[in-house]
């Protein structure tokens, strides 16, 4: 795999963009996580009512991959019920792991996917789910 | 210097299918072959528990133990006796934060450090701090990351017991001026604790001449296996230091209420000591004195002055600390504009470059520099002119690569 393919169009924009950088009005859960062997540092907020993410965003810095990870995970989650963010959280587990690696299995994680390379970089997988992790532990609390 | 590279068996293996240019060795270095050899002659011909036997395996042992230590006291200008082996640095600034912090400070004493220190010569202290009612004084370097002698004045001060600082900053590169602090620190009647983690691979560092009360160092990022360093303390302050872990080996005599200990430096050995180890960093010493530290010097600044050259064509790259490279030694960090470390590290990783991206273990040095990380270069005498053109070559790809449209 290339530097380039790691690095694609997907997670470069993704990267920087800044349509899922804010605060959200009314979270009814903000956590914070943090890899602290690197520095990613990120706070997920949600607005979860009636079993449904209505509103994410997040606050933080870190490398590329950890914002493009959270800001791709914020467009797939919202408007899904708890469950089936979990379930997509699960489903990008698997794909980092390089367990699961079927197109269709992994089609349910849109513009997600394109974080797939990392499978191949075991140095940068703690960058790709940081905010997965955060996102579970978060819905857990929220429970 | 002449070619090192064959003398590196790591060295010669390929890294991402392009040849290794290791520009990490702030964090450890490579071992050569006589290094390598030296430890597996010692296993092969020589190993039993050193003072543990009279047989004359033992002795062997023994004498590789002790000769060990003389190499090492000879390679710092000290006696023997005031050289500990221990695993690493970190080990021997906590052995005195311990043995002499936590006996001789009390409340209202004052602990001097500056804010570039390594976790390790920090958390210690920090410990000592909160157990003895003793205070944490920074010494924070200038925008150009040197400390000035003001700044020495105004904390190195009468209440100040303890000046702990690391002679080489493993982020900055950066020599502090250690003759002007420990001046101070004598006349306040403070000790002068070195970390020498940094500054031993690069320089002579002779412990009468600086005067230091302690030096600790590590072996792994001086050639040498992990696991082995060593610490010096003057003698008269050793002898009046409880010791630090206690058991076998350390003592003179055991009864069952009490306990006399062996004198130094073996009341601070305690149990089975990493005697291959040992071994492996006399030979490292011998291996890098024997290249003359003149030699090493010249080559070392040499890489560093083309690196900062290359570095200073580049608009988007930010160097901390003086750029210039006088006083720099072995480590240049620097970010690229826009770009997280982390990504370049892994860009540059791309090319076979290797270089580390992160805190580097001085977390109060990044919030002081305004950053969260920085990538590090880190040279080593194996290191070549053909090792700093690639990673020039290979840190001009890195904004293209994240989608800036300047190249
Ligand atoms: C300046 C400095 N001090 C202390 C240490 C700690 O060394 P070690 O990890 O070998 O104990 C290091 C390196 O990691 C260092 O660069």
């Amino acid at each position: 795999m290339g530097i380039n393919d790691l690095y694609n169009q997907i997670i470069v924009e993704n990267s920087r963009s800044p349509h899922h950088r804010h605060a959200v009005g009314g979270a009814t859960i903000s956590l914070e996580g943090v890899n602290p062997s690197c520095g990613d540092d990120i706070t997920l907020q949600l607005r979860v009512k009636d079993g449904i993410v209505q509103e994410a965003g997040f606050t933080g810095e870190g490398c590329a991959i950890s914002q493009a990870s959270t800001s791709l995970m914020i467009d797939l989650i919202e408007g899904k019920t708890v469950e089936e963010a979990n379930q997509l959280a699960g489903l990008f587990f698997g794909m980092i792991k390089g367990e699961v690696t079927g197109e269709d299995e992994l089609d349910a994680l849109g513009d997600a996917v394109a974080l797939q390379g990392v499978s191949h970089m075991p140095s940068r997988v703690k960058c790709a789910v940081l905010a997965w992790h955060t996102l579970q532990d978060a819905l857990g609390e929220q429970a | 210097m002449k070619n090192l590279l064959n003398e590196f068996p790591l060295l010669a293996v390929p890294e991402n299918g392009k040849r290794l240019v290791y520009l990490d060795n702030g964090a450890t270095t490579q071992r050569p072959f006589a290094v390598l050899n030296a430890v597996e002659e010692y296993y092969k011909k020589n190993n039993a528990n050193p003072h543990r036997g009279v047989y004359d395996l033992a002795m062997r042992a023994t004498d590789a133990h002790e000769g060990a230590r003389a190499v090492v006291a000879g390679f710092l200008n000290a006696e023997p006796d005031e050289i500990i082996f221990t695993q690493n640095t970190s080990e021997g600034l906590n052995l005195v934060a311990y043995s002499y912090g936590l006996e001789f400070l009390k409340a209202g004493d004052e602990i001097a450090l500056s804010v570039a220190e390594h976790h390790s010569n920090l958390v210690p202290w920090q410990r000592v701090a909160k157990a003895t009612g003793a205070k944490l004084v920074y010494l924070y370097p200038g925008a150009d990351g040197r400390l000035t002698k003001e700044e020495i004045s105004a904390k190195i001060g009468p209440n100040t017991k303890v000046v702990a600082v690391a002679q080489v900053s493993n982020v900055l590169g950066l020599a502090v001026p250690i003759a002007e602090i420990v001046r101070r620190a004598h006349e306040m009647g403070a000790v002068v604790v070195l970390d020498c983690a940094q500054s031993t691979p690069h320089m002579q560092v002779d412990v009468k001449a600086l005067d230091v009360d302690f030096a600790a160092f590590s072996g792994h990022k001086l050639y040498a296996p992990m696991g082995v360093g060593a610490l010096y303390g003057k003698k008269e302050l050793l002898e009046k230091m409880p010791p630090f872990l206690s058991g076998g080996d350390m003592i003179a005599s055991v009864h069952e209420q009490s306990t006399t200990y062996a004198p130094v430096p073996r009341k601070f050995e305690a149990g089975t000591r990493n005697v291959g180890g040992e071994v492996g960093l006399a030979a490292a010493i011998q291996w890098l004195t024997a290249l003359g530290w003149d030699e090493i010097e010249a080559h070392e600044q040499a890489l560093m002055q083309h690196a900062l050259a290359g570095f200073a064509k580049l608009p988007y790259i930010t160097v901390y600390g003086d750029a210039a490279p006088q006083g720099r030694y072995g480590v240049i960090s620097f970010n690229v504009e826009g770009v997280h470390p982390h990504d370049v590290a892994t860009i540059l990783d791309a090319d076979g470059v290797a270089v580390r991206a992160g805190h580097h273990c001085a977390q109060p040095l990044m919030e002081y520099l305004g950053i969260n990380a920085c990538c590090r270069a880190s040279f080593a005498v194996y290191n070549t002119i053909a090792d700093v053109d690639q990673l020039l070559e290979s840190v001009q790809k890195v904004r293209g690569c994240m989608g800036f449209g300047d190249q």
